[in-house]
Formats: structure tokens, sequence, C-alpha cells
């Protein structure tokens, strides 16, 4: 199909769907309206990246009349652009589905407008930002992704932390834009902001140059990425968003930190020095320990995911990170083969994570509780969100045939492949990265059990998930979606390869073949992942073992009794196992890193002490990188507003000399630019 | 194509019939050591044989997991058996998969393991899922670790390519990082396969148990299919330790001879460090649970040594 | 390594099974012929202490020790009833017991056996009586076969075991 049509129907369809929100009625309708036409804006977002990606050929289009003064609106979508967008689109499609059921309760409530109408915007930007192509047009369709994402984390008033959650994600996106709006302007040195002539300005500038590009960069889509240590607004945000939209934050909107840094790195500026890539790829080491263990030990069962997302984060960082390292040494095909594992793990990711939040929000509808500890029973009361959930948990625990294994496995492979190449430097950092993604996979194995276990077995721990409702079947089949695609990618990786290894060839040097068949190749280091076989062969193995169990004992006698606890003569959902005791053992160990806390508070008779009525114990994970890293911060903004706040004097003659004297100083600052 | 099939069915076949084998001569030769005569190496046959013909009872807050969990089990661990080069070291296994593959479907049954613990809703079901899968996910980097080592000499991460490798250049298994991968690895076999001293296989201690805790829900035909396959596991690992350091005496061609001495090479390395883990097994007590890790960041760390000193000496 | 040097010096001390002393081991009821053919050549066994002063536990402790070695039989101790074919009851059954004791009996999958041991199993010994006891063994769960005592000898114990699953003919000749 033609691109141009697909880009206008999707704009068309977003641009309508927020229309429609603000002037509909409010009810069923306008919530059936505005959510059909963002799945229809997904859905051509989806198919314009498709058919880029397909035909290999970029798309152009230009608005000089918009935006005059940022230059005009420039747009193209390349090999990379559409990856994301495909990205954006076939997350936002069952988003919007999910919506449909999800956010029923808000019909006939004012609120309604601005919640659909935000989420269409919220849609339409992340969809441009994959399409700006120059400075201006990224810059503005950033600041309006920022804006509408932050309005609809504050949007449900039921939220008793959004506020706090908004205001550190309103403080570090801007940040990061005043971050990005610095590089742009050293890049450009004075010249034009279109991305091509950025290219070729790049190499006019002096190495220091480009490394402070590099940094403010790195640290402004790091931010949005969710990179240690500015990660600090993921955990908070993305948990008190409603789920539909936590799935499009965490599935569509941090990967494009990812495509910044990808589209800075790879195509504006020129290959740099190796020590961007070990950077990268030290943080991204330190960003995916962080995150999974944080998400071991949190109970909140959105934060847990959010922080599953920082540690996914943090492996496509080390995808990228030895990308650069390897280009930085001049191994150009090993560079492309890690861009291939990373963009790779970007899209399985955001598959899996978006199946996780639309299940999370599907749970959460369903008992009226966030706690995983009010949760429990669930795979009863709501089997077909188990179902796809199971999925779902599998895919983040990494483990064959689904599609996080496949894209860890890849990451393993080309970090052995570049060991392989001896350099002082790299002798110590990748045997530490290749054991950092080790441990890191171990434990989200652990956390997908814990998260699965805790929230669907066993016997429900509240009257919430005693009384569980399953999901609305628009809902079921928005959860599907998702789930498909971790099984199809999962089985099939080699689908998707060929169209990676065209956009890492566009950027760098060929990546050599890495499939052959539906199985996954290295041959750097002769390894190969079929998965579709290896899960025949278990499939097989399974079914041959259920056929001797059918066959072998038939008249076997089978009694359903109660559960076997030694004895014990009162049988309660009291004695199942926590989710912050699942974590136990693991927070002993890394005592350290969580710093637990512990207070225990002992209520006595006042008559005699010795007559206890009752103990309390509150265990607590203390935010020591909050503490450390942003107490400074925010206690000297604190300190210098409040001594701003002597300006505010009251005296009327103070405001009214303000007045000419900032015109004075307008004047002043337009002569001497002159 | 078929003759490929043939070999990695048989060799598949071979290391899941020869299983409880292996675990009743382990437990033959720690009864030898207490000074017992002990039962036949026949018997874990006779256990699972009886266990299989046996009744269930199954928990009224069971789920279809506690149903499903033994048959991925059972699944993922004989998809990790299809992969060991067991007298082949030409190996059409390598078209399926590497060592990463045959620990991440490992780390599958233990996931299922672990949620079918979950499931009945019992204490000690939790405690063990717990357990099992902090030793677990603590086990992975010095695996992964051990894999880069191997790669590093040999080339190649995959089983087949790495045998063959070693058999060709024995230079390789005498070098200081293959030997300290090697004391690495055994050490993540003990805690893999849940032996002492990170667990007792044995032991009535509920609050000691780690593998054990898992499995107190199931029964008949379910437990024995547990049972096989945490000792088709064990034989695994013991295999894969033998012929990925030591592979001496493994089939380079098809030869009907060759074969043969490769079967007989293969049970006399078995033997022998099955005698070894008989011996240690006796010799040690079992670690405090919160002692493990310190274990296992010793097995990291010979493993990180083993890495940086192929770099080395490359 | 001092260790294995004991262990060399000391050798196999396993004493065969002797066939006597067979007077206290009694068949509470027909062995079910089912259960026998499936239990013949491995058993597992679940030991319950329902009140019991712990006399019967030591001579039960010693059956898996090196002179008595009930593994070389096929007979070993499991940890959860549910994989347990053979449940061995000591104790006046109390009755704080009395429960937990039928819940493991109910834990415990088909075909299944009971083996009573001690005088206080079969009759409550000592303590029948007692305001603390709810009754011997047979009141609570069905039972196989009783071995008196107090306590038995761990040969004896062998020997109601072996009898159960129809390996030891009492008061004869021993059946392999």
């Amino acid at each position: 199909m033609n691109e141009s049509l697909l880009f206008d129907w999707m704009l068309g369809a977003f641009a309508l769907g927020a229309a429609a929100s603000v002037a509909l009625p409010l009810g069923g309708v306008l919530r059936r309206v505005a959510l059909v036409c963002a799945a229809i804006g997904s859905a051509s977002a989806l198919a314009l990246g498709l058919s880029v990606l397909r035909a290999g050929a970029t798309w152009t289009a230009r608005w000089d009349y918009l935006l005059q003064p940022l230059g005009g609106v420039a747009l193209r979508v390349d090999s990379l652009g559409a990856f994301f967008l495909l990205i954006i689109g076939f997350t936002g499609l069952p988003a919007s589905l999910f919506a449909i059921g999800y956010l029923k309760h808000l019909d006939g409530r004012m609120r309604s407008r601005a919640t659909h109408a935000l989420f269409n915007i919220f849609l339409a930007s992340m969809c441009l930002v994959t399409c700006a192509d120059n400075g201006g047009t990224f810059l503005f369709v950033w600041e309006v992704m920022a804006v509408a994402s932050y309005l609809l984390v504050i949007s449900d008033p039921e939220q008793a932390d959004a506020p706090t959650a908004g205001l550190w994600y309103a403080v570090m996106t801007h940040a990061g834009f005043l971050a990005l709006l610095a590089a742009f302007i050293i890049l450009a040195q004075g010249g034009s902001w279109e991305f091509p002539v950025l290219h070729n300005a790049s190499t006019l500038l002096s190495p220091g140059a480009r490394g402070a590009v590099f940094v403010l960069m790195a640290a402004a889509f790091g931010s949005k990425a969710g990179l240690v240590p500015l990660h600090v607004w993921l955990p908070r945000a993305h948990p008190a968003a409603p789920s539909h939209v936590s799935a499009l934050m965490s599935a569509a909107m941090v990967n494009l930190g990812v495509y910044g840094l990808v589209r800075l790195v790879f195509d504006l500026l020129p290959p740099g020095p190796p020590w961007w890539g070990g950077l990268l790829l030290g943080i991204g080491v330190i960003t995916a320990l962080t995150g999974v263990l944080y998400s071991v030990a949190e109970t909140h069962l959105k934060r847990v995911l959010a922080y599953s997302t920082v540690e996914n984060l943090g492996l496509v960082f080390i995808g990228l990170g030895f990308a650069l390292l390897m280009r930085g040494y001049g191994y150009g095909a090993l560079a492309s083969m890690g861009l291939v594992a990373a963009l790779l793990h970007t899209l399985n990711h955001a598959a899996f994570k978006c199946l996780l939040f639309l299940a999370a929000g599907s749970v959460v509808h369903g008992t009226h509780n966030v706690s995983m500890e009010m949760f429990g029973g669930l795979i009863k009361r709501m089997p077909a969100t188990a179902m796809l959930s199971l999925l779902g948990t599998l895919a983040l625990a990494g483990v064959p045939p689904l599609n996080g294994f496949a894209s860890e496995w890849l990451t393993f492979q080309v970090l052995v492949a570049g060991a392989q190449r001896t350099a002082p430097a790299l002798a110590i950092l990748l045997p530490l990265a290749l054991a950092g993604v080790a441990l890191v996979a171990g434990l989200a194995a652990l956390s997908g059990v814990r998260l699965f276990g805790i929230t669907f077995l066993a016997l429900p721990r509240s009257t919430g998930a005693q009384q569980a409702k399953e999901s609305t079947r628009i809902m079921v089949v928005a959860m599907a979606i998702p789930a498909v695609a971790c099984v199809v990618l999962g089985i099939a990786p080699t689908s998707v390869i060929p169209q990676l290894s065209r956009i890492a060839s566009d950027l760098g040097q060929p990546a050599g073949p890495l499939s052959a068949g539906l199985a996954l190749s290295v041959p750097l280091v002769t390894s190969r992942m079929w998965a579709a076989m290896i899960a025949a062969v278990a499939i097989s193995a399974g079914a041959a073992a259920a056929v001797a169990v059918r066959m072998v004992g038939r008249h076997r006698p089978v009694r359903v009794g109660a559960a076997w606890n030694c004895g014990r003569i009162i049988q309660s959902a009291r004695s199942e196992y926590t989710a912050a005791a699942f974590a136990e053992p693991l927070k002993r160990v890394f005592t350290g890193f969580y710093r637990p806390t512990q207070e225990v508070t002992i209520d006595v008779h006042p008559a005699s002490r010795y007559f206890v009525r009752s103990i309390r114990l509150r265990a607590d994970l203390a935010p020591w990188m909050e503490e450390v890293l942003y107490g400074p911060f925010v206690r000297a903004t604190r300190a210098v507003s409040d001594r701003m706040r002597q300006l505010h004097s009251g005296s009327i003659h103070f405001y009214l000399a303000l007045l000419p004297g900032a015109l004075l100083m307008l004047f002043v600052i337009s002569r001497w630019l002159r | 194509m078929m003759r490929d099939a043939l070999v990695i069915g048989v060799q598949t076949v071979l290391l899941i019939v020869i299983a409880p084998a292996i675990v009743g001569y382990v437990r033959l030769m720690k009864a030898r050591l207490q000074g017992r005569r002990g039962a036949a190496v026949v018997q874990p046959y006779r256990e699972l044989r009886k266990t299989f013909r046996k009744g269930m009872v199954i928990a009224d807050s069971a789920s279809w997991i506690f149903h499903l969990a033994p048959f991925v089990i059972v699944g993922a661990t004989v998809a990790a058996a299809s992969l060991a080069p067991v007298i082949s070291a030409a190996q059409p296994a390598d078209l399926l998969g590497d060592l990463f593959v045959l620990a991440a479907l490992l780390m599958l049954g233990t996931f299922f393991l672990a949620l079918g613990g979950l499931d009945p809703g019992t204490a000690f079901g939790g405690m063990g899922s717990s357990r099992e899968m902090t030793v677990a996910a603590l086990t992975e980097p010095t695996i992964a670790i051990a894999v880069l080592t191997l790669a590093l000499t040999t080339g190649s991460t995959s089983l087949g390519a790495i045998a063959g490798t070693v058999l060709k250049t024995p230079a390789y298994a005498i070098g200081p990082g293959h030997a300290l991968a090697f004391a690495a690895f055994l050490i993540a076999l003990i805690a893999e396969t849940g032996r002492l001293p990170v667990d007792n296989p044995s032991t009535h201690l509920e609050l000691t148990m780690i593998h054990e805790a898992m499995i107190l829900e199931y029964s008949g035909p379910y437990l024995a299919l547990i049972e096989w396959a945490a000792a088709v596991r064990l034989t695994l690992l013991l295999t894969l330790a033998a012929n990925l350091f030591l592979p001496w005496g493994m089939a380079t061609s098809l030869a009907p001879v060759a074969l043969v001495a490769a079967l007989l090479a293969i049970v006399v390395k078995l033997a022998i460090l099955g005698l070894l883990l008989a011996l240690l097994e006796t010799r040690v007590a079992k670690l405090r649970l919160f002692r493990v890790p310190e274990l296992l960041a010793l097995s990291f760390t010979l493993a990180l040594l083993a890495a940086a000193s192929s770099f080395f000496t490359k | 390594m001092k260790l294995f040097h004991k262990i060399r010096r000391t050798g196999i001390v396993t004493e065969p099974l002797s066939v006597d002393g067979t007077d206290g081991v009694a068949l509470a009821r027909e062995i079910d012929a089912r259960a026998r053919s499936v239990f013949g050549r491995a058993l597992a066994i679940r030991e319950v202490d329902a009140g019991s002063c712990n006399g019967c536990e030591v001579e039960i402790a010693g059956l898996s020790g090196p002179v008595y070695d009930m593994e070389r039989f096929g007979l070993h101790f499991v940890a959860s009833p549910r994989h347990a074919d053979m449940l061995l009851v000591t104790g006046p059954v109390t009755r704080n017991m009395a429960v937990p004791l039928r819940m493991t009996y109910d834990a415990t999958p088909d075909p299944k056996l009971v083996v009573a041991v001690g005088d206080c199993a079969r009759t409550c010994g000592v303590f029948a009586g007692s305001y603390a006891v709810a009754g011997p063994v047979d009141s609570i769960i069905p039972v196989d076969v009783t071995v008196a005592g107090c306590p038995p000898e761990p040969t004896q114990i062998l020997q109601g075991i072996l009898a159960a699953i129809g390996r030891f003919e009492l008061g004869g000749a021993r059946r392999a």
C-alpha cells in the first residue's frame, strides 16, 4: 500500500479520535469511537512500518509552512524509524482494544474526554518521533509526547501517589529535553537542524564536542529509556498511569530512548572512540542488575513490571554498548550483530511487556487490588488472564522456546564472539558483562516464578481475590494479540532477522548471516538455536510421558484430598508463601544492595507492659538511590526556591519595577546577539 | 538427515535409560562407605516402576499447573538431554542448540517445578520454590562464564564442537583455564542437581529441603516422572562434565567399534564421577542455606579466573 | 582423610536378618494381594509418631543404620505421606494426634499398608486409660501388621514390615 496513504490514515485516525473525545457527548459511544480510532491509527502505523521495511525504500514528507520558526516539519521513515514505528503500532493496537473494556467505568465522567483525547495525542506524538527528520520537529513532538504522557500519568485521582510520580516524571523528562536541546545546538554549530545536514556537519566537530554531544544525548535518551541512575521516574510513573497507558509507556515510549540513541550514534555521528561503547555497556549491566533485583523485591504488581522494564532496557543497552565498542575497535560486522541483538530484544520486550501490563490491568480491574500480597488463586477465577499471563511470564523469564530467550541467546552469542577478539580492555569487561547478563537471566526467572505463582496460584489471600471477575472478551482478545506474537517470535525469530540485518547494514557494515532456516545461527562461534525443533522434541517427550501415564496405570485410584500441610488441623491461605517471603533468600544475599529497614512496634496494655496487645512489623526497602543521588539536588532546589521567595516581598513598587527591568534586559541581549 | 536424527535419538534414549542406574550406583557407593550392604544398582528402576503404578491424591487447591508441571519438566529435561554429546563427538544435535540452550532448558524445568511447588498453596512448597529459584539464579553466572572459557579455547559454544576440539588438541585440556572451569562446573553441578553440600537428597527435615520441598505434594506417576527427570538431570550434567572437559574415548566416526568403545568410555567416566560424588557426599555436611551463596560465589570466582587465564594463554 | 581410613578399617557390618523371635509380630488382617504385588521390591515408608515416648523411634532409626540396613530389602523412608506406601505408626494415639494421624492416612495414596509398632500402638501400652489418649492405632486407622514390644527390637520391626509386603513368612523360613 502507498506509504503516504498509510501515513494520512494514521494521523487522520488519531486526530479524529482526539476530536471525537472532545466533541461527542459523554458515554459509551465516545469511548468506543475514540479508542477504535486509536486502534485504526496504530494499525496504520504498524502497516506503514511493515511496508517501509518490506520495500526497503525511504518515505519522506515536508511541510515548510508548519512550525516555521523551528525549520518546518520534515518527516522521513527509513528502515530504523520504520522498525520503531512498527513497535508503536504493534503495542498501540492491543492497548486501544483493551481500553475499550477497561475504561468502561469512566463513561459519563468529564475525565473520560481528557483521557481518550490524550491517549490519541500520545500515540500520534510517539509515531511522529520516529518519523522526525529535523531537530525542530523532533523536539516538538518529543515535548508533546512528554506532556501527553504526564497528563495521563496524573489522570487517575484514585491513585494517591500519582501527583508525586508525575512530578518526578515531569522534572526528569524536561531535564532530558534541555540536554537534548543543548546537544542539538552543539551539533548544529549554527547551521541547519535537518538530520541529513547534521550527519555531514558532525564530521566537522572536534572529538571533545562530539563526546559532549554523545554524553548529553545519552543522558537524555537514557533517562527516557530508564537507565540507572536516571531511571527513578520509571517505577513511580508507570504504576500510577492507567494500565493501558502503562503498557504503552513501557512497551513503546521507553523504546524511543533506544531509537534516539541509535539514530544519534549510528546515523548522525561518525564512529566514535571505544569509551562510548564501554560506558553504555557498563551502564547497561548496572541497569539490568538494578532493575531485576528490585523487580524481585517489590510487591506492587505494576512496580514489579516497571522494574522489569528497567532490566530489559539494560539488556538492550548492553547490546548497543557492545555494538559501539566493537565499532570503536573497527569490528564492523560484530557491531552490526550487536545492534541486531539489541533491536531484537527491543521488539521481544515490547511484545511481552505489553502483554504483562495489560494482564496486570486485567487483574487489578478484576480484584480491585494492586498488591501481590492480596492476590492468589486467580487461576481458577480468571483462567484466560492466567493462561495469557503464563505465556508473558515465561517470555519475561527468558526460557525457551519463547521470544525472551531468543534475544537473550543472541546477546550471549555476540558477547562470546566479541570476547574471542582479544583487546586488553575487553578481557575484563566482556566476561563481566556476560556474567551480568547470565545473573540477570537467572533472577528474571526467579521474578517470573514469583510474579505468576504468588498472583495466580494457591489460595486467595483477600476477599478481592476471592471474588475476582474475569475480564470481558475484548480485553482478553486484546491480550491475546501480543501473546501470539511472543510465541511466534520465539518459535520463528528468523522471521524478523532479515529486516533487522537490513537496518544494521544500513547504519554500518553488514552483520553476516544470522539465520539458517528457522534457527538462529552465529557462524563466528558455530552455534545455533533451533527453537522450533527443540519445542517439538520437548512436546513429544511430554506427550509420550502423558500417554504412558494414561496407559500404564489405567485402574490407578485417583482421589482429591486436602493439601498436605503436615497434619495441621487449621488450613487457610495464611499458611501460603507471600511475595515478600519468596524474595527473602535473595534479599539476604544482596543485603548491601537492598539496605532493608525494619521497624517493630509493640503495643502494650496500659496496665502492665508484660501484656502485649499487638506487635507490628514494617519491613521496607530504603530507596537509597533516590536519597543519595537526588537528595542533594532536591534539597538544593528547595533552598534556592526558599531564597527566591524573598522576592515575593508584597511591595507593588518592586513588582512594577520588574517590567521595565525585563524589557531593558531583553533589549541589551538582542543588541548583543546581533 | 535421517542418520542425524538416529544419532540424536540413540544418545538421548541412552541417557534417559541409564539415569536411574547412575542414581542407584551413587546410592550404593554411599551405602558401602557407610558400612552397609545397600540396595542393588537397579533399585531405582524398581522404585520408579512401583511409584508409576500407584494411585494419586491431588490437593483440592491445585490447578491445571499442578497437572501440567511434571510433563513440562520431562519435556524440558529430555530436550536438554538430546543436546548432550554422550558417545559421538560428531554431534548433529549442534544444529538444535548449544550449551546456553541446554542451561536454559534446565531452567525451564526448574521454573515449572517451582510453579508446581507453589500451586497447592502449602508453606513448604513455597519455601522450596523460593530457595530453588534463588540457587538456580545464582548458579547461572558460573555456567555462563564456564561456557565462555570453553568457547575461548575451542572457538565454539556448541557441545559437539567443544568435545571434538578438545579431543583433537589434548593440550587444551591441561591448560589452567580448562582445569579451573572444570572445578567451577563441578560446583555448579552440585548446586543444580541438589546434592550435598548444597542440598541433601534424602533429608526428611522440611526446613532444610530445597528440591524435595517442592515435590512433597506430588504422588503416583507424577512423582515418578519428576524423580526420573531429576535422575536424568544428574546423569546429563555428569556426562557434560565428563565429555566436555575429558572427552577421550568419544567416537569421531560412526564405525561400530568406535561406538562401542565410546559407550564403555562414558560408562567408566560416569562410574568414576559417581564414586567421587559419593565420596564427597560422605565427607562433607550440608551447608547452611545462607552459606550456599558463598559457595556459589567461590565457583563464580573460579570461573572468572578460568576465563581470564584463557585470555592470557592464547 | 582420617574418615576414609576409618571407613576402610570398619568395613561392612550389616548382619543377616534373623528368622527367630517373631512372636511379637502378628498380621492384623489379610494383606491385600495387589498391594503385595506392587510393593514386592520397593517400599516407601512414612514414620508417624502419634504421641510416643520415642523409645520406638530410636529402634526405628537403627533400621537405617549399618547393622540392620533396611535399604538392602528395598525399603526407604520418605518425607511425605504422598510419597509413602506404608505408614509406620508408633505411640498410643494421643488426643492431639488423632486427627493428624487420620489426615496422614487420608493423604497417603492407595494402595497403602499400616504397621503399628510397639505396645503403645497395639493396645496403648502403659498409657491405656489415660485422659490424654484417644485409643490404639487401629481405632483411628486400619492396621495391617502389629509388632509388640516396649520397644520392639529392630529385627522384629523389620520382620513386621517385610511380612506386610509378603517377603517374610512369620514363624518359619524367610521368603526372599
